[in-house]
């Protein structure tokens, strides 16, 4: 993102789609029912949880089917810390993303060398474990089936307080358009090429010098932190947290995000969130067939768009910035 | 010593149903490489697809059966009601894809047991429905002071008696050998003459059979569905198939009897509470120290 180069302003008319998709959501609270502002709220959570996924799934290409296992560590870390000792919401942002961090590293270092399908099945393993876990109280924290409630607010002082649907809102897509621009950027740095040949060729990868299992650990500590902080947002949102939220069917949710939208795609997985979560709301009319209209059209857009909606063009931007960097090696 | 024995005979009940749902997988994984995400949503259609016949046609089946014939004709229209579906979800939703890759089938997968799991709730309502009474056996038997159902012991015999014809057909037949082919190598198989398509089909025709049957089994035993039950057991099952090596026959039974057992007896000595847990770390645990599953074979990496 060169948005700050303010003087180009014919780079600065390239980027008009981001401009008005900005506008767009800055101003659509204004026209829409709360409901629907609630519903959107859910499409920025279910985006940002897509995008954390797109960094293992989508740039790695490692099977991720317990994601929501992380974002039950940053939501349970947030619900309990605020509940008991009263720590700012604000301030436990952070310390949510470091405490799913630090689990994901917990968990993931020895499991890192699987392949393919015996990783996805020990991350279904592991979401289920803390899902069961958060399930059974453990030393009386997590409130069994019932989980933690009566979370506050989000809040800076007493001046800015997160509490209506509108500000919710705003808070969230914030959070979201500030994750974009770190993801844009680490997909053209060192660390995103990296991950990318990881997910072409592991071997390739290996033998050109790539620590292919700190690059895959540092997938999973970035996406684990991200969901943490959704956790955190989702928690205050709700002002309460319950295991039943974070089960597999939504690990699998969001795998189906970032595959619907396309590998490794930011446009894309932000289509997929917006298909997942929008989709059950436009067709409730239907009430009982909406699922099974929903699951119609998820074998049908695979056969009819197997890349995904938005499938990411790899190589436009790095082939250009290979190119200039030869030329000024060269000349 | 009585409470281990009679856990045990539970655990290799419920580890019977694990195996014949994991055989399902293990089959659909080993050819195409695919993680049948409907399989699990089979298994209950299956279910469901016994207690139809055994509620609203008790009067022509039990009566005219008795109660073990109408279970074995329930679990015979099971396995080809569920053979025909799983055929009919392969030509729909997993045959126009094979060509672009794996990943765009797992979603495909995932969006047909979301179609099957809502059909079973259109169709058959959303509350959990029971197998009535009067259409399941109840004989207790007392064997030396421990205590078993006579369903119990038919369903161990009816499960072992389907793996074992199974394991026949894979290891014994020259179909069972072109299955082997293909699973080691599908375009060097049709080289050899094998027709893939005849493999495929039968492949999606046995494995969901087999998951069916114990649909009927699990609905005798347990005497409650519901329309979610797909997703827990399957799941079980797909961790089944993995503990035993992926793909591999022998060590999805292995491994479905050895979930079941360690199930029952960690629920008895360690926690009701956490027996899922317990499953899940022991998955992890075989996985860390021997990646393959138990008797999966180490492949060599395609460079």
């Amino acid at each position: 993102m060169k948005l700050n180069n303010g003087t180009n302003n014919k780079k600065l008319f390239a980027y008009w789609p981001i401009i008005l998709f900005i506008i767009i959501f800055s101003i659509f609270p204004f026209v829409i029912n709360a409901y629907w502002v609630d519903v959107f709220f859910f499409f920025g959570i279910y985006a940002l949880l897509g995008l954390s996924l797109n960094i293992v799934l989508g740039e790695v290409g490692l099977f991720d089917l317990g994601h929501m296992g992380f974002m039950a560590i940053g939501a349970y870390t947030t619900a309990i810390l605020n509940v008991n000792f009263g720590i700012p919401i604000i301030i436990l942002i952070p310390i949510s993303a470091i405490a799913a961090g630090a689990f994901a590293y917990l968990v993931c270092s020895p499991i890192i060398h699987l392949r393919g399908d015996y990783l996805c099945i020990v991350t279904i393993g592991m979401g289920e474990i803390v899902r069961l876990t958060l399930n059974n109280n453990p030393f009386g924290v997590t409130g069994g089936p019932n989980g933690v409630f009566g979370i506050d607010f989000p809040s800076l002082g007493n001046f800015f307080v997160v509490d209506n649907s509108v500000k919710f809102y705003y808070y969230i897509w914030i959070i979201v358009g500030v994750t974009i621009v770190g993801l844009v950027n680490l997909q053209h740095s060192r660390i995103g090429r990296a991950w990318n040949c990881i997910r072409e060729d592991e071997v390739a990868a290996e033998s050109t010098g790539i620590d292919v299992r700190f690059y895959k650990l540092l997938a999973f500590v970035l996406g684990a932190a991200l969901a943490g902080v959704a956790g955190n947002v989702y928690a205050t949102k709700l002002m309460m947290v319950s295991p039943e939220s974070f089960n597999f069917m939504e690990s699998c949710m969001l795998f189906c995000i970032v595959l619907i939208g396309g590998m490794g795609s930011i446009p894309g997985v932000l289509i997929g969130s917006a298909a997942i979560s929008l989709f059950p709301e436009f067709f409730r009319t239907f009430a009982q067939y909406r699922m099974l209209i929903f699951g119609v059209t998820m074998v049908a857009m695979m056969i009819f768009r197997p890349g995904g909606i938005w499938p990411r063009k790899r190589g436009a931007i790095e082939r250009k910035s290979i190119l200039t960097k030869a030329g000024t090696e060269n000349g | 010593m009585k409470i281990i024995l009679e856990q045990l005979l539970n655990g290799l009940t419920i580890g019977s149903f694990y195996a014949l749902i994991a055989l399902g997988y293990s089959m659909v994984y080993g050819v195409m490489k695919l993680i049948n995400f409907a399989h699990g949503d089979l298994f209950a259609l299956g279910s469901y697809l016994g207690y139809t016949l055994l509620v609203f046609g008790s009067t022509y089946v039990t009566a005219t059966l008795g109660i073990w014939g109408g279970m074995i004709a329930a679990i015979l229209i099971a396995a080809i009601g569920i053979g025909i579906a799983g055929t009919l979800i392969e030509r729909i939703a997993y045959r126009p894809i094979y060509s672009v890759g794996r990943l765009p089938a797992v979603v495909s997968a995932l969006g047909a047991s979301i179609i099957i799991q809502n059909g079973i709730m259109v169709v058959w309502g959303p509350r959990p429905q029971a197998y009535p009474s009067q259409v399941v056996p109840s004989v207790m038997l007392n064997i030396g002071g421990i205590k078993i159902t006579l369903l119990q012991i038919i369903i161990l015999l009816i499960s072992f008696m389907l793996m074992g014809l199974l394991y026949y057909i894979v290891q014994k037949t020259t179909f069972g050998a072109a299955i082997r082919a293909c699973a080691l190598d599908r375009s060097t198989a049709a080289l050899m003459g094998i027709n893939i398509e005849t493999i495929i089909f039968f492949i999606f025709a046995l494995g969901p059979a087999l998951g069916g049957m114990a649909g009927v089994m699990v609905g005798m035993y347990y005497r409650k569905i519901s329309f979610i039950m797909g997703w827990n057991y399957g799941l079980k099952a797909f961790t089944a198939t993995i503990l035993g090596g992926i793909g591999n026959i022998p060590g999805a039974m292995l491994g479905g009897l050895l979930l079941g057992v360690l199930e029952m007896l960690g629920s008895t000595y360690i926690s009701t509470a956490y027996k899922d847990v317990f499953v899940f770390l022991i998955l992890i645990l075989v996985l860390i120290f021997r990646p393959t599953g138990l008797l999966g074979e180490k492949v060599a990496e395609k460079v």
